[in-house]
C-alpha cells in the first residue's frame, strides 16, 4: 500500500468502514511508516475533539410547533428538556437530537436507533467473526502457535496483544486445544484461541471491552456456523464453530466454569 | 392550507413517527449549509413538506439520508435564489470568500502536529467555513453520524467519492485548526 492510498483509507480505518481485510492492510503500511502513524494519530485526535464538542443545534420550538401544526392530529405535548439528560451518553452524541421531541417520537426514536446501531455493530462484529472462522480454515491459517499445552500458547499472546486471553485446556472435557492465532476483527488485532471436537474446530475469539458487566451468553447461527456470544471481565468473548448449538454451549459453559475456577482457585 | 392528501391520519401519523424526530438532524445540517438561524428554519419546513408529499413514493433509503437529501435539494434552491440566478450548486463551490486555505504541506514533526483542545464555538465557526461539497461531507460523518453509505445516498454520489471528500474535509479543518492555534496574541 502506497502513502497516497493510506492517506485516504486511513479515515475509514478511523471511522470504522474498512473490512479487516482492508484494516489490516492499513494497520501494516502504518506500522511502518512514520509519516502515517502520525497523520492517524492526528485526525484520531482531531475527531475526538469534533465528537467530544457538541457541534449539533437544536430546532427552535417555534419550529417544531409550525412543522407540527402543519401536520393534522397533535401530538401529545413536548417533554421537558431536562428529561433528555436521563438518555445518557451512548455513541458519540447520536442520540442528543432528539431530546426536543414529543415524548412519543423520542422513545421511537432513541428505541430505534439504539436497536438500528447495535444491530448495525454487532451485525457487522458477527459477520467478521465468521468470516475470520473461514479464513482460519483454509490450509496453513489455523494457528500462529501450534501446542496443547495452555502454558506454551497463554505466553505466546502477550506482547503480540493488548490482552492476555485466558487459554484453558479443556481436553480432559472433550475440547482438545490446538493453539493460538492473531487476527483481525473490528479493526482490531484480537486472540483466537483454537479448540477441536473431533473434526470441527472451534474458534474462540477474546477482545477486551471496556464494560466490565458480565452479558451472559447469546448463541445464533450465521451462515450455518453456530456463534456463542458472551461478555465477563471486561472481555468479550466469541465461540464459533460447525457443531450444533447444544455442543458449542456445552463448550462455552466448561470454559467459563473453569475460568472461575481458575480466578478463584 | 394543507394539500388534501394530508388528510389520511394514518399515514400522517406514520410520517411524524419516523421523520419528526429527525428534526434536530436535519435543522443541524440546515444551520451548517446556509449558516444562517432563519433561512435554515425555512428550509427545514420546506423539507417536511416535501418530504410529506413523497412520502408515498418512499421506499427507502433509511429515513434519516432521504431526509437529507430531500434538504439538500431546498438548500441548491436557496442558493440559487442568493445567487439571484447565477449558480453556485452545492457540488462546486460555495461563496469563494469562505474557502478554508486548502492542504498545506506537511512538513512539521509530529510534535508540532498537536492538535489543541478547541471550544464548541471554534470548532463549529471552523466547520462552517469549510468549502462545499466538503463541508456536507464532514457534517453529516462527524455530526450527524452517518455512515459512508448513507452519506453516499444523502448526497447521490459513490462512497469513493464519499471518502475522499471526507479525506479532504479533515484535511481542511485540520489546517484551519492549526492556523488558529498559532496565538495571534
Amino acid at each position: 500500500m502506497t502513502c497516497d492510498e493510506a492517506e485516504i483509507l486511513l479515515h475509514a480505518l478511523i471511522d470504522g468502514e474498512l473490512d479487516a481485510g482492508h484494516a489490516r492492510e492499513v494497520e501494516a503500511h502504518i506500522a511502518g511508516c512514520a509519516a502515517c502513524a502520525a497523520e492517524l494519530a492526528a485526525y484520531r485526535k482531531m475527531t475526538q475533539e469534533v465528537a467530544k464538542a457538541d457541534l449539533r443545534y437544536t430546532a427552535p420550538p417555534a419550529l417544531r410547533m409550525k412543522i407540527d401544526a402543519s401536520l393534522p392530529k397533535p401530538l401529545p405535548k413536548p417533554i421537558p428538556r431536562s428529561m433528555s439528560n436521563a438518555q445518557g451518553q451512548s455513541r458519540r452524541s447520536i442520540l442528543q437530537g432528539f431530546a426536543m421531541g414529543s415524548a412519543l417520537s423520542a422513545l421511537a426514536a432513541t428505541g430505534l436507533v439504539a436497536v438500528v446501531l447495535r444491530a448495525d455493530d454487532e451485525q457487522r462484529i458477527m459477520s467478521e467473526v465468521v468470516s475470520a472462522h473461514l479464513r482460519s480454515l483454509q490450509a496453513g491459517h489455523l494457528t500462529d502457535v501450534v501446542s496443547t499445552d495452555q502454558h506454551t500458547v497463554k505466553p505466546w499472546f502477550n506482547g503480540r496483544l493488548d490482552v492476555s486471553p485466558p487459554v484453558i485446556d479443556l481436553t480432559s472435557k472433550g475440547f482438545t486445544l490446538v493453539g493460538g492465532r492473531l487476527d483481525y476483527i473490528d479493526a482490531r488485532a484480537i486472540g483466537a484461541v483454537v479448540y477441536r471436537r473431533r473434526q470441527h474446530v472451534i474458534n474462540l475469539f477474546v477482545s477486551q471491552t471496556t464494560n466490565m458487566e458480565k452479558r451472559p451468553a447469546k448463541t445464533e447461527t450465521i451462515q450455518g456456523f453456530n456463534i456463542r456470544r458472551w461478555s465477563d471481565r471486561g472481555l468479550n468473548y466469541w465461540a464459533i464453530s460447525d457443531i450444533g448449538a447444544d455442543e458449542l454451549n456445552e463448550f462455552g459453559d466448561k470454559f467459563e466454569a473453569a475460568v472461575q475456577t481458575n480466578t478463584e482457585g | 392550507m394543507p394539500p388534501s392528501n394530508f388528510d389520511d391520519p394514518d399515514r400522517t401519523r406514520r410520517f411524524r413517527d419516523q421523520a419528526l424526530p429527525y428534526l434536530d438532524d436535519v435543522y443541524t445540517l440546515a444551520r451548517y449549509l446556509l449558516r444562517d438561524a432563519s433561512d435554515a428554519e425555512d428550509a427545514v419546513q420546506e423539507c417536511y413538506l416535501r418530504a410529506l408529499k413523497h412520502f408515498d413514493g418512499y421506499r427507502g433509503p433509511a429515513m434519516k439520508p432521504w431526509l437529507f437529501a430531500i434538504l439538500r435539494n431546498v438548500c441548491h434552491a436557496e442558493y440559487a435564489r442568493r445567487a439571484n440566478a447565477a449558480v453556485p450548486s452545492l457540488d462546486d463551490l460555495p461563496e469563494p470568500a469562505q474557502q478554508t486555505p486548502l492542504w498545506r504541506e506537511e512538513q512539521q514533526t509530529p510534535e508540532a502536529e498537536i492538535l489543541r483542545e478547541r471550544d464548541a464555538a471554534t470548532i463549529r465557526r471552523l466547520v462552517e467555513a469549510l468549502a462545499e461539497p466538503f463541508k456536507e461531507t464532514f457534517v453529516l460523518r462527524e455530526i450527524n453520524n452517518l455512515s459512508y453509505r448513507e452519506i453516499a445516498d444523502a448526497v447521490g454520489a459513490p462512497v469513493g467519492t464519499v471518502m475522499s471528500r471526507l479525506a479532504r474535509a479533515r484535511a481542511m479543518l485540520r489546517s484551519a485548526w492549526m492556523a488558529e492555534q498559532e496565538p495571534p496574541k
